[in-house]
């Protein structure tokens, strides 16, 4: 085997290494920040991108100034990510210091969107070759191979880095307090530490390094538009497996995750995208908090809903639910085959947002990975409708129990963590089953997906679908409403509320939860289900990160702390979202503003938006 | 005398080589209310942590009306008849006050697995005879969330009732209440204890509240037992009052 020679594999190793270093730039400014903060900041990988563009911007300005030049230029990028990462946190996430740890997050989540359009306005949509370093474009031998010096360097990065961050908190009293205010940020509050200078310089630090390894990435790969998400799932998988809060365990972790990736290209190519969220499986799986995590950071993540009593629905939005439910069903009346199918679209992403609420709203599970489910009932109907060729009806069966057949595995993984811990984990599994979809040719058509899923008789019309989609609309949210009243409802909101007193009072707190967990994965099944239908095919798409995200705005714009939330929440994301990607070209950008609007204006989403106005209407001399 | 409901024997606990509980055995009766007292550190919490099933021990016994319930989960004791309120009070603050207790009911009833069903057409009138007996019977259908430190000290222990204990283990129950309504909750619990037969032991640091309410007190020190005996046995006792009460008894008898 000529591919096992030691010049190769030694090759990789060093491969490796390097992309170890560049991964810890970036999860080592993550990891300060989610420290400090407790932002979990999915706008870092923005930050890379941004600190990408800037730093390809820079150097072909300078081009001619030679080493210096670009230098000058990636430090040039780097200040400017972090002056950008310091007026995030000054507009946006400040407001948001008092709000639960989820919205900080939605609010991130539009700032993904508005830097990817503005740099796709900047810098348009073909990839950007960068320049390569002067005195440093050359290459070494090593045994046989030719191993170029830039990659030495960076190698050389990580170790140095780690050193100067190091230095950095043992030695100066800026890093005595991030030390400080990771371990408790109450009491350094309370100490009398200014928390806006010490949170702002945090994000500067942690941004500049985000921007840093996106400059010094230049050399190595094209700068292109789809940076920013991918290199922000791998800065966290890098993090929680070494442990939130330790920057050594970023570090090693980092090696292990770089090391991992180059010998999976040589090894195992066939799963490669897999790997990775494999070993953070069996991490977490086997230590809970990481490799060098304490127990108790990352506990957070709280999502507000504590304190809001479940109530039935008043008469008034019985009403308004009957009148909505009647006007879809007479759409076939006066409505085009756009309108009806853009509906029925709108219906089932409530399904899947309401699915996720049972799980974050209710079990108190924040998940970043619901879209596994979705996707696994979507792909479970296809098979099942284009392999098996079964009815439709029972592919539309098979579809919740593949789902929640995958939700009981996923569940009995994920419920033994909580907080940040369960929200990767999540994310691992269902980027697990992405990749599964994606390099599973045989099974998933990978990237071709699976076509010609269309509904037979009566339900390939758009009409007809629609009423279909309507009725089993219907059936499913008023399940899932009553399931969140029933005893095991109240069960698995007290084992969210008060987990110690309920053990202490008889409820089995994880039963409850892995139960919640199979629940909330059935009904985004059916959703998935629907949706392959509605959709005629299947991509690996609908198990995506990308998906998963989408729920999350959908579940926290429409407001956590109702059952008609996430209802609402679906079709202002979902109507808003198809709406202006027709029309717009900077549709992201300005769905991102509309997502910071709202966090900013309604931190407890729609729902609580109006709560408060009725409130307000209802007792306008209530005095303060 | 009446059944003892809580026998401990020789309970022990090493937290890296220091022995913070050195084998202690203790009893508690039917009706009979016992307070665990003793300097910080003495191992109060850590015994009480064991015998509530939060820690397991390193040797000895914990037995429940004659059964071995040693190092047995939360859960399993509750089925057996533990109830416990915590030093720091949680109530399931998303429900009202009476779905809490009524969620309680439903556990005990072994219905938690039902998903069809209005949790709170269960047991309304079993709820509402509970929140009488603890006070609370007005507040009923207000939300957890924004009931103040002592109505919650409350209905934490209407949840425990709700269990139907035979036992109720109490961590430093008036923590945090003011002192006039300290004496009182815990004047309401002893009376519901003496009136249904159910051992309670707690700890305590408000020595106003122990010697009002305790019927035997133990005295702990350095993870052994110091003293026990009856309020005003252990009021006398000079080991005690060296070793510990000094100030406090002063303050606490007056």
């Amino acid at each position: 085997m000529t591919v096992l020679s030691p010049d190769i594999l030694l090759i990789q190793a060093l491969n490796g290494l390097a992309s170890a270093s560049s991964l810890f730039l970036v999860a080592s400014g993550l990891s300060i920040i989610f420290g400090v903060t407790r932002v979990v900041n999915f706008a870092h990988g923005s930050f890379y991108m941004l600190g990408a563009y800037l730093g390809w911007s820079l150097t072909h300005r300078v081009m001619t100034l030679g080493a210096p030049g670009f230098w000058g230029s990636v430090l040039a990028a780097a200040l400017i990510v972090g002056a950008v990462g310091v007026l995030v946190e000054m507009l946006i996430l400040r407001r948001l210091r008092r709000a639960p740890e989820l919205y900080p997050l939605l609010a991130t989540f539009g700032v993904v969107l508005i830097v990817q359009d503005v740099a796709l306005a900047i810098w348009g949509p073909e990839d950007l070759l960068g320049p390569r370093a002067p005195g440093l474009t050359g290459f070494v031998s090593i045994l046989a191979s030719r191993f170029p010096v830039y990659e030495l360097f960076l190698i050389a990065v990580g170790p140095l880095l780690l050193g100067g961050l190091w230095l950095l908190f043992r030695r100066t009293r800026f890093g005595l307090l991030v030390r400080a205010a990771t371990q408790d940020r109450e009491m350094v509050a309370a100490l009398g530490v200014d928390e806006r200078r010490l949170f702002s310089s945090v994000f500067f630090l942690g941004s500049a390094l985000a921007g840093l390894g996106g400059a010094l990435q230049l050399p190595r790969e094209a700068v292109n538009l789809n940076m920013d998400v991918s290199v922000v799932v791998e800065a966290f998988v890098v993090v929680v497996v070494g442990g939130l809060g330790s920057l050594v365990g970023a570090y090693v972790s980092a090696v292990l995750i770089g090391v991992i990736q180059a010998f999976g290209i040589l090894f195992l190519p066939k799963i490669t995208l897999v790997l990775v969220f494999l070993v953070m499986g069996i991490v977490l799986a086997v230590r809970p908090y990481g490799l060098f995590g304490r127990f108790g950071e990352g506990e957070g993540l709280r999502s507000s809903v504590q304190e809001t009593v479940l109530r039935p629905l008043s008469a008034t939005s019985r009403a308004v639910f009957t009148l909505a439910v009647l006007l879809i069903a007479a759409m076939p009346f006066f409505a085009g085959d756009y309108a009806m199918g853009l509906i029925a679209e709108l219906l089932i992403l409530a399904v899947f947002a309401a699915s996720l609420h049972f799980l974050m709203g209710l079990g108190g599970m924040a998940s970043f990975g619901h879209a596994a489910f979705f996707g696994i009932g979507a792909y479970g109907a296809a098979l099942a409708f284009k392999g098996l060729q079964w009815p439709m009806a029972a592919s539309l069966v098979a579809a919740p129990f593949a789902a929640a057949f995958a939700g009981l595995v996923a569940g009995w993984l994920c419920v033994r963590l909580s907080g940040v811990y369960l929200a990767m984990l999540s994310l691992a599994v269902a980027q697990i089953a992405w990749a599964a979809s994606f390099q599973w040719v045989a099974l998933t058509g990978g990237d071709n997906g699976l076509l010609g899923v269309w509904p037979p008789t009566v339900f390939a019309s758009r009409s007809g679908f629609l009423l279909l989609t309507l009725a089993l609309t219907v059936a499913a949210l008023a399940a899932l409403r009553i399931a969140a009243f029933s005893p095991f409802g109240y069960a698995l909101r007290a084992a969210r509320d008060a987990p110690r007193r309920a053990e202490a009072s008889g409820i089995d707190v994880r039963a409850m939860q892995w139960a919640g967990f199979v629940i909330a994965a059935a009904f985004a099944g059916i959703a998935g289900g629907l949706y392959a239908f509605a959709k005629g095919s299947v991509f690996p798409t609908y198990l995506a990160i990308g998906k998963s995200v989408d729920g999350l705005i959908m579940v926290l714009l429409g407001g956590i702390g109702s059952l008609t939330g996430p209802i609402i929440g679906a079709f202002a994301f979902g109507g808003l979202e198809a709406e202006l990607m027709a029309s717009v070209a900077f549709w992201r950008a300005i769905l991102g503003l509309v997502i910071l609007a709202l966090v900013l204006v309604a931190p407890s989403g729609i729902m609580g938006l109006i709560g408060t106005r009725i409130v307000k209407a209802a007792k306008p001399a209530a005095p303060a | 005398m009446s059944a003892k409901v809580l026998e401990v024997e020789g309970l022990v606990k090493r937290f890296r080589g220091v022995n913070a509980v050195r084998g202690i055995d203790l009893s508690v009766h039917a009706g009979e209310a016992v307070a665990l007292i003793g300097p910080n550190g003495a191992g109060k919490t850590t015994c009480f942590n064991m015998i509530g099933g939060q820690l397991k021990p390193d040797a000895g016994r914990v037995r429940l009306e004659g059964q071995d319930v040693t190092a047995m989960t939360p859960r399993l004791l509750w089925r057996r008849g533990v109830g416990r309120t915590f030093q720091i009070t949680t109530a399931f603050a998303s429900m009202t006050v009476r779905e809490n207790v009524q969620l309680a009911l439903n556990a005990k009833a072994g219905r938690l697995n039902r998903v069809f069903g209005r949790m709170t057409v269960a047991f309304g009138k079993e709820a509402d005879a509970i929140l009488a007996r603890v006070g609370m019977s007005a507040d009923a259908e207000r939300p957890c969330a924004i009931l103040a430190y002592g109505d919650l000290k409350r209905i934490e222990l209407a949840i425990a009732l709700a269990g139907a204990p035979k036992l109720l283990l109490m961590d430093e129950p008036t923590a945090g209440m003011a002192p006039g309504e300290r004496v009182q909750l815990m004047a309401l619990a002893a009376s519901l204890a003496k009136r249904d037969g159910i051992a309670v032991l707690f700890t305590e640091h408000d020595m106003d509240v122990v010697f009002a309410h305790a019927d035997r007190i133990i005295v702990l020190d350095r993870g052994s037992i110091l003293a026990e005996g009856p309020p005003d046995k252990i009021k006398a006792d000079s080991a005690v009052r060296a070793v510990y009460l000094g100030a406090g008894l002063a303050s606490g008898v007056g």
